[in-house]
């Protein structure tokens, strides 16, 4: 099991599928690495040469953001939005979709699962459990 | 499907007027206004603008990092008011 790029460790696959395990890196990248250090794209990723290894992580670092920097560079970009106050930081700190889905249906990505929000008709009822709930 | 380079920011021409002059004149005001839909340029930062959000006007501060977004992401026309208090069965389940 080859290791690239710190933690990742692709397994018993081919070359261009065993990088997509890689955070950062899908299809196209794939190949993009695939071509640009002329590796054979069929060849399994436990049989890389540590050279070739080289040359792959050395492109990837000098091409592409990955990883951990990725994660760090994505949820800077969401405290951005929220800090700024505006409503796509707004959707995000709510946890529901922020590109305008409709939400009175489906959204449960976003939403999560299904969690039963009661109608307490009775006032004093209602009343009664606000006080209990605090 | 995103603007155009080509034709640059959009920001509503009074609103882009009344800006440049209090960047002249160096006065700072609220600037009302219902243009929602005009980009913050970086001429705004610093300024107040009183936003509509369609039923009054919101005051908001233009920061740096706002310069790219357009003024009515930052004045909600939805308020949520929250759903009813769960019953003692829905918490059971």
């Amino acid at each position: 099991m080859p290791r690239l790029m710190g933690v990742d460790i692709p397994g018993r696959k081919r070359v261009e599928y065993a990088l997509r395990y890689i955070h950062g890196i899908g299809p196209k990248r794939a190949n993009n690495v695939v071509d640009k250090c002329k590796v054979d794209p069929a060849k399994k990723a436990d049989d890389l040469t540590p050279e070739e290894i080289r040359q792959i992580v050395a492109f990837i670092q000098d091409n592409y953001r990955v990883e951990g920097d990725l994660r760090r560079e994505v949820s800077q970009n969401i405290r951005r939005l929220i800090s700024i106050g505006s409503y796509r930081g707004l959707r995000h700190k709510r946890g529901l979709p922020v590109r305008g889905q409709r939400t009175q249906t489906n959204a449960r990505t976003r939403k999560g699962s299904k969690r039963t929000v009661g109608a307490v008709r009775n006032k004093s009822a209602r009343s009664a459990m606000k006080a209990k709930g605090k | 499907m995103s603007r155009s380079i080509k034709k640059g920011p959009y920001v509503q021409q009074s609103l882009l007027e009344k800006v440049e002059k209090m960047n002249a004149s160096g006065r700072k005001q609220p600037i009302k206004t219902w243009s929602r839909r005009s980009m913050i340029l970086p001429d705004f930062v610093g300024h107040t603008f009183a936003i509509h959000n369609g039923k009054q006007h919101m005051p908001i501060f233009i920061t740096e990092n706002m310069v790219g977004h357009r003024l009515g992401e930052f004045a909600p026309t939805r308020n949520f008011r929250s759903h009813g208090l769960h019953t003692d069965k829905a918490v059971a389940k």
